[in-house]
């Protein structure tokens, strides 16, 4: 039994996720949805079996493996795959360094730029014509400006300033051979509207989401996990803390937060009262320059 | 007839792991979704910035940047304009080049705002923030009144459909608080808005620099006794977009066909409700094909919903069901109100494509009738309309589309204008009452 949403804010963003899926769906050859085990990709999942229900998913899920996960988050994606029949494209991180595509920024170093390379080469190889990402625009100064149904070159580029317009819920799903589309379902969605999905519908997240013990090191006034690719540094003393993630990303670049939510409804009450933002507090490869998400997104980052 | 199914096909749910059968305590709660518009340098980005830090709504983090990046820059203290200009461009010159979405909630309403930006070239922009919103706030410079800007905006947003207009004279620490000079653009304001057909309008003076009536109502002006901008926007009645929300309109997105097991052998019709609502026994009409049939099965959560029809007729994505009673009217050829944002005119003889719901036809232009001037708002005549321009147009259409008029409804009476060479969205399309 599924708890519906009550208010008509959830009502109103759930259904024009909807409306998108089933848009793009309907006009673009082979589109791909962008899958990370991160909670707002199980949350965008999620509202794509409601699109098309009770008919399967209609295209495949990628995910863009750096080859740096939380190994948690992997086991969470074979199970959703294997439980839903789902049909799972990896883009391997890995496999762009091994074919020189990329070079490997070694054993600490972040390899959260080098999934752009490996995102659009597997586009590119696959034929995708659209990739729905989780993305949403309160996350980012860049992501505020993205149109629900963004436009890539034929190098996977975005240009912010010459964005077609996007009337109404028109959605122009319009492109060349060689282009491709970017659809945000989660574009009107803010942080806590996520939460407040997962907790009204059960949604099943991987368990580091909530609050449990692990071993982190403090790194740049950010809590990291230590594991195989981001050993302690010099003078780096691991101790363990009560912590869950805010966010899920690249192992090497991914904070904690001290944490003692249990459930989807704790974390609804933590978030309420937080003063920092997701990203702010979570994600090193945001704190580069004011414009980093942006320098990203142009390159063709998520 | 087959029962309504509710459970066994909804998507198969992850397992839960949160509580599930708790009373979360939600209220009802309500969406404002607002555009904000006005000349450049008027203080627009300021009084969205404003708006976000006095309602509480800047994370700390954030709150640290902007004093960072107001002192790189010179400044002191916070620049709230960079909250939203979020391009590095934008930063550069200053100025606001596309719209920006900004969320916030407060225990009344939650908001999202589209900062769209006034320089002429971004006008398209302006349209694509008012296109989705229910309120447009128009922000005017106390020293510079109403300016052709001013007017281009306004007329936009009647255009659009908002109902409700909402007048920010800004600055007025710069004109000494003068109730005289409010007044005087007030009432210039109400005269434009009236010309445009749009009698629901308030006008606030304030002042975004320092926050005057932007949330908090200050004593700068004794004389105003009206609400905040806050105050205001979190308490006004959201304008509804249907004069015909008991008519039915379901386009039709997407056909889920049974699979081998199914047993019904009946397909699924999927789609946004327009307006109207849907039920079991409902007697609707699919259009433009013709056909008529009854509702047997609703799944879904309004207004993304899911129907299966008790005949087998020849219909699919693009479709229109509606109301026997209310019909939408099935046409071919039509006139409309168009906002051109192309680069290339628009001219007599033109072959586009349109997109009308989820319909994309061949369209042709036919007669151009008039060219509105946003500063005068008279008609005049014109045989081409060029970027930023508004018109009158005729078109004929390869395929018939069920269309109403926008002011009657603004989704089953609105459409895109694409260039079919170079897929760039041209065309803002409002279909006239015929």
């Amino acid at each position: 039994m599924r708890f519906a949403p009550v208010n008509r804010l959830a009502r109103a963003l759930e259904a024009h996720s909807i409306y998108v899926f089933r848009e793009v769906a309907a006009e673009v050859d082979r589109p791909v949805l962008l899958f990370s085990g991160g909670k707002d990709s199980v949350v965008m999942l999620h509202l794509a079996l409601k699109a098309f229900a009770p008919g399967k998913l209609p295209f495949p899920i990628m995910h863009v493996d750096t080859g740096h996960n939380f190994p948690e988050v992997i086991e969470f994606r074979d199970r959703v795959v294997a439980e839903l029949g789902l049909d799972l494209v990896v883009a391997s991180v890995q496999q762009a360094i091994d074919h020189g595509l990329v070079a490997d920024p070694g054993a600490n170093g972040s390899r959260n730029r080098l999934q752009t390379t490996a995102l659009l080469e597997a586009i590119a190889d696959n034929k995708f014509a659209a990739a729905f990402g989780g993305a949403r625009r309160d996350e980012d100064k860049a992501r505020a400006k993205e149109r629900v149904l963004s436009f890539r070159d034929s190098f996977g580029q975005w240009d912010p300033r010459n964005q077609r317009p996007e009337l109404w819920q028109i959605y122009n799903a319009r492109i060349k051979t060689g282009e491709h589309l970017r659809a945000f379902p989660l574009s009107d969605w803010t942080e806590l509207d996520i939460w407040h999905y997962i907790a009204d519908n059960g949604v099943d997240l991987p368990e580091m989401y909530y609050s449990h013990k692990r071993e982190v090191v403090e790194r740049d006034s950010m809590l990291l996990a230590t594991g195989e690719w981001t050993p302690p540094r010099n003078g780096e003393v691991p101790f363990f803390e009560t912590v869950r993630y805010r966010t899920v990303g690249d192992m090497t670049c991914t904070g904690a937060v001290r944490s003692y939510a249990a459930n989807a409804w704790d974390v609804i009450a933590e978030i309420e009262t937080t003063r920092i933002t997701e990203r702010g507090a979570t994600r090193a490869d945001d704190r580069f320059s004011e414009a980093a998400m942006e320098d990203r997104k142009r390159e063709g980052y998520f | 007839m087959p029962t309504p199914q509710t459970e066994s096909t909804e998507p198969p749910l992850l397992a839960a792991n949160g509580p599930k059968n708790v009373d979360n305590g939600v209220v009802e709660a309500d969406l404002l979704r607002f555009a904000t518009a006005g000349s450049v340098d008027d203080g627009k980005s300021t009084l969205i910035g404003r708006l976000l830090h006095d309602s509480k709504s800047l994370f700390d983090d954030v709150i640290e940047a902007l004093a960072t990046t107001t002192a790189r820059r010179g400044g002191e203290g916070l620049d709230l304009a960079l909250v939203t200009d979020g391009l590095r461009a934008e930063r550069e010159q200053g100025i606001t080049i596309d719209v920006a979405y900004r969320y916030f909630s407060t225990p009344q309403r939650s908001f999202i705002i589209a900062d769209t930006p006034g320089h002429v070239q971004y006008t398209r922009n302006m349209v694509t923030g008012a296109s989705t919103s229910d309120v447009a706030v128009i922000l005017v410079d106390a020293r510079h009144g109403l300016r052709e800007q001013s007017h281009r905006h306004t007329a936009l947003s009647a255009l659009l459909g908002i109902r409700h207009l909402v007048l920010a004279v800004n600055k007025m620490d710069l004109v000494d608080w003068s109730q005289e000079r409010y007044e005087e653009i007030r009432t210039a304001f109400v005269a434009l808005a009236s010309r445009l057909g749009v009698d629901s309008v308030q006008a606030i003076p304030l002042c975004a620099l320092d926050g005057t009536n932007v949330v908090a109502r200050s004593a700068s002006m004794p004389w105003y006794d009206g609400p905040s901008l806050l105050e205001h926007l979190e308490t006004l009645p959201i304008p509804t977009t249907s004069t015909i929300d008991d008519a039915l309109r379901l386009p039709i997105q997407w056909v889920v066909r049974p699979d081998a097991q199914s047993d019904d052998g009946k397909r699924w019709y999927a789609g946004q409700l327009a307006s109207g609502s849907v039920s079991v026994g409902q007697q609707v009409v699919a259009l433009p094909s013709g056909g008529s049939s009854t509702i047997v099965a609703v799944e879904g959560e309004a207004p993304a919903v899911r129907v299966q029809l008790a005949d087998q007729l020849d219909i699919g994505r693009g479709t229109v069901l509606a109301s026997v009673v209310l019909p939408p009217q099935v046409t071919t050829e039509l006139t409309a109100t168009v906002a051109w944002l192309g680069d290339q005119p628009l001219t007599s003889g033109g072959r586009y494509i349109v997109k009308h719901l989820s319909t994309v036809a061949q369209a042709m232009v036919g007669e151009i009738h008039d060219r509105l001037d946003v500063t005068t708002l008279e008609h005049g005549p014109a045989d081409s309309l060029a970027s930023n321009e508004i018109g009158t147009v005729r078109f004929t259409l390869s395929a018939p589309l069920a269309i109403d008029a926008y002011a009657v409804n603004r989704r089953t009476g609105s459409f895109i204008v694409i260039d079919a060479r170079t897929n760039a969205t041209v065309g803002a399309a409002m279909i006239a009452a015929e």
